[in-house]
């Protein structure tokens, strides 16, 4: 892919994560900030499809966002074919496994399996 | 140190905070805010998935980041979110061409129109936002 639409999909991922994630945090300001973070306040924020909708797209976005813009300062330390083949290649399996793990939670919580 | 001796400090010499002005120091810190959000959301990543344990699980893990220790790190990843976010803004802008002044002919002390005072005023205006969103972020966590 070219290093052009990658930044572009760098810029966009990051302006939509910083719409929802000041929705994130809002959610915490309707209640108390502790108890928002309450046992059965959370698990109902996770079986609440849209919000649960919302946190696997978050998680998806930051992921993306994270992992390229630290392809990006590796690559900008040390460049060579192989270097920049294993960063590139080292940042996606990682932002894979980061989903992965993230959605893991995220589903099995909203489907009641906690 | 003359100018081409500045060349054979390598990496040093591009780290350098103090040389080239708040573009630089707003460079180093876009990149360490970067990291260390990308750092957190791992750890968050990890943390809210002690809600597969049970109440019991997460109650444990959340009485470790509910002292006065994690308030402050809390605090500082506050910091770190709203400087990362608001100088991203204007990086792009600046990507975009906005801001950045118009294209003229490189006469001498060949000030580059793209450092001129409204992306400055960007950056600060980021470590206050930051500034500010940590004060608040203090009031919400420790008010309580």
């Amino acid at each position: 892919m070219r290093e052009s639409h990658i930044m572009k999909i760098h810029y966009g991922t990051a302006l939509a994560a910083v719409g929802l994630v000041a929705v994130h945090i809002l959610m915490r300001l309707t209640q108390g900030f502790a108890e928002s973070l309450e046992y059965e306040s959370v698990l109902a924020n996770y079986r609440f499809l849209p919000y649960a909708g919302l946190l696997e797209i978050i998680l998806i976005l930051l992921s993306v966002h994270g992992f390229n813009g630290l392809r990006v300062i590796l690559l900008e330390l040390k460049q060579g074919h192989t270097y920049e083949k294993a960063v590139s290649y080292g940042c996606v399996a990682a932002m894979i496994g980061l989903i992965a793990y993230g959605s893991r939670t995220i589903f099995m919580t909203n489907m009641g399996m906690v | 140190m003359n100018p081409q001796d500045e060349h054979k400090e390598g990496i040093g010499g591009m780290a350098n905070p103090g040389r080239y002005g708040i573009e630089r120091v707003a460079y180093w810190l876009m990149r360490l805010t970067g990291l260390g959000l990308l750092a957190y959301f791992v750890a968050h990543i990890y943390e809210t998935s002690n809600i597969l344990q049970g109440k019991a699980g997460w109650d444990e893990f959340l009485a470790l980041t509910q002292t006065t220790e994690g308030h402050i790190f809390l605090t500082l990843v506050i910091g770190m979110c709203v400087f990362h976010t608001v100088n991203g803004i204007r990086v792009m802008l600046g990507h975009g061409g906005v801001g950045v002044g118009r294209p003229g002919r490189p006469d001498y002390p060949y000030t580059p129109a793209s450092q001129n005072a409204r992306h400055k005023i960007g950056i600060y205006t980021a470590i206050v936002l930051a500034a500010i969103a940590m004060m608040y972020g203090m009031a919400v966590m420790f008010g309580e």
